[in-house]
């Protein structure tokens, strides 16, 4: 079996964000990256398919060397090797016809990406990767389980959940519940050693281009002081919510 | 050219998403000085009733193949009846399937996709959106200049206003391109429950709550409400509460009109996944709790005490009103 986990390199969580003085572009200034929480749960469960079905798992980031720490990190938590392709992320097809690029040459039997990045929220990637490779797209997926050359998968719908299946190759948009939080892997000593070693291939990008451009970044409004109610007297509340709010 | 819009239907049914993005579309093709047109798969309610919402005419496709949600057949549906329309502009609006359909749609029509979109276009020559980044902790202008454009908006952002009319029906007719082929085995809806991408006002309890057996007075607070239930990420991780109820950074990102947060303390992450609620009301015994500098309207009390009264207060409110 093999698995390709597509790795972006994101701020961590907590990261205030910020722009540049001219709006133009994030504001890296102290900011810590990681891997993109989505892309979390995808890792850890293309661990276990392995651990399991035997084969390889791959990571990828499409990025500059400053990306790298964060895939010698999905190598510190076992992925068997990276691939970084050198180019700057433009935009969501962009990415997508790197990564499916890729993929025509190694014929991957599944390629588990998050559900969206924790940065641009764009959601595009995998959708696009599957559609580029005319291959079954499973989104917001939350359950993958193998049978020989089929996947039992459970995806998140509005207001509940379905069950599907599709013979391999597959494409997924993962999330939490593909593995539980509780579950996610994390680098040990032995882990972070040998991720030294482990090749990290930086290939070339293909020509491809963007279809969207990014223009000026905001912060949202600033909220203005909370009103304070007397827990005595939550009558006051339903008032303000009505009257002021209008929102019941 | 005209603005094609994609009208979800959930059994048949349509909500409240259906008629925000057809009223999307028509204000879309309004700026662009043409027409919208909606595009409906599978047996539905009425659809002349989105005449009411701008459309000028829905086309309406029927048969085995839209009986079910299909990321694929729809994307292909939408792309034939683009074809068709010479529409340059796709519509759809950010639900899971939504999501599920939009980018594949985006590869099938060679068109520039925007996500995430929180208003109206800004201009339409180029297409220009604001669409929100870094999990509501940023804005960005984005355009395409591509030749068909794709505009995915987050569900309740723009709202919708009823107006009156009707409008022109009629059964179109695709070949749809064969596409990978995925089986749904089972679909399982909770019954009786608001989704949270749709729901208007959204009750949402932590920690605080000490345990999941005490979710009793937050689903009744919801009920009176009309809302639906939300939780933190550590009552999720913890297990208390289903995962699907989780919002938050790397939960759901919600905006509905009206979020209350309860016994939650308002962690950075939590807050970027419902700042762009209309409304926040925070409650908390803990004065010093972030969550009161996010919020609208605070309470400084016990959950335990202030949640039943506050239910009371509302159901004798709607008793009355």
């Amino acid at each position: 079996m093999k698995v390709l986990v597509c790795i972006s390199h994101v701020p961590d969580t907590t990261s205030k964000i910020n722009f540049t003085s001219d709006n133009s572009e994030f504001d890296k200034n102290g900011v810590q990256f990681v891997i993109n929480p989505y892309d979390e749960f995808g890792l850890t469960r293309a661990m276990w398919i392995k651990e399991k079905n035997g084969g390889t798992v791959t990571v990828v980031n499409v990025g500059s060397a400053e990306t790298e720490p964060t895939l010698r990190k999905a190598l510190a938590i076992g992925a068997d090797d990276a691939v970084r392709i050198d180019a700057n992320p433009s935009d969501g097809f962009f990415v997508a016809s790197q990564i499916a690029a890729l993929a025509k040459e190694n014929n991957y039997d599944i390629i588990i990406a998050g559900r969206e990045s924790i940065d641009y929220n764009g959601g595009q990637v995998p959708g696009m990767i599957a559609a580029l490779l005319n291959q079954p797209f499973i989104n917001g997926c939350i359950g993958l389980e193998l049978e020989g050359n089929n996947a039992q998968m459970i995806r998140e719908i509005d207001g509940g959940k379905e069950k599907l299946s599709a013979d391999l190759p597959i494409v997924i948009g993962g999330q939490k519940g593909l593995v539980e939080e509780k579950d996610l892997r994390i680098p040990n000593m032995r882990g972070i050693m040998s991720a030294r070693t482990k090749p990290l291939q930086v290939r070339p990008a293909i020509d491809s281009s963007s279809r969207t451009k990014v223009g000026d970044f905001e912060k949202p409004a600033p909220k203005s002081a909370v009103k304070m109610v007397d827990a005595e007297n939550v009558q006051e509340l339903v008032s303000l919510l009505h009257n002021e709010a209008k929102v019941i | 050219m005209s603005v094609l819009v994609y009208l979800e239907n959930w059994e048949g049914k349509f909500k409240k998403n259906s008629f925000e993005a057809a009223q999307y579309a028509a204000k879309t093709a309004e700026m662009m000085g043409t027409e919208a047109i909606g595009v409906s798969l599978g047996e539905t309610d009425d659809l002349a009733v989105f005449g009411a919402y701008g459309l000028s005419k829905v086309i309406s496709l029927g048969g085995a193949d839209f009986g079910q949600f299909d990321n694929y057949k729809t994307a292909s549906a939408l792309k034939s009846i683009a074809e068709q329309n010479s529409a340059d502009t796709l519509i759809i609006s950010g639900t899971l399937n939504g999501k599920s359909v939009a980018p594949i749609a985006s590869i099938m029509l060679n068109a520039g996709l925007i996500t995430n979109v929180t208003e109206l276009p800004s201009s339409v020559s180029p297409l220009t959106l604001k669409r929100s980044v870094f999990s509501s902790k940023g804005f960005v202008n984005y355009s395409s200049e591509e030749a068909t454009k794709i505009v995915c908006f987050i569900p309740n952002s723009v709202g919708v206003t009823e107006g009156s009319g009707s409008c022109e029906v009629v059964q179109g007719n695709v070949s749809l391109d064969a596409t990978p082929t995925t089986t749904i085995n089972e679909v399982d809806r909770i019954k009786g429950k608001i989704p949270l991408p749709e729901a208007e006002r959204v009750v949402s309890a932590g920690r605080g709550l000490k345990g999941p057996e005490n979710w009793g007075m937050i689903e009744e607070l919801a009920e009176v409400l009309d809302a639906g239930t939300a939780c933190s990420k550590p009552v999720s991780d913890m297990g208390w509460r289903p995962h699907t109820e989780h919002v938050g950074q790397t939960g759901i990102a919600i905006n509905p009109d009206l979020y209350i947060a309860i016994g939650i303390s308002g962690a950075i992450q939590h807050l970027a996944g419902v700042s762009s609620s209309k409304v926040i009301v925070a409650i908390n015994n803990d004065a010093e709790a972030p969550f009161f500098k996010a919020a609208d309207y605070g309470i400084i009390g016990d959950a335990f005490e202030v949640v039943p009264k506050l239910t009371e207060a509302i159901r004798n409110f709607k008793a009355t009103n």
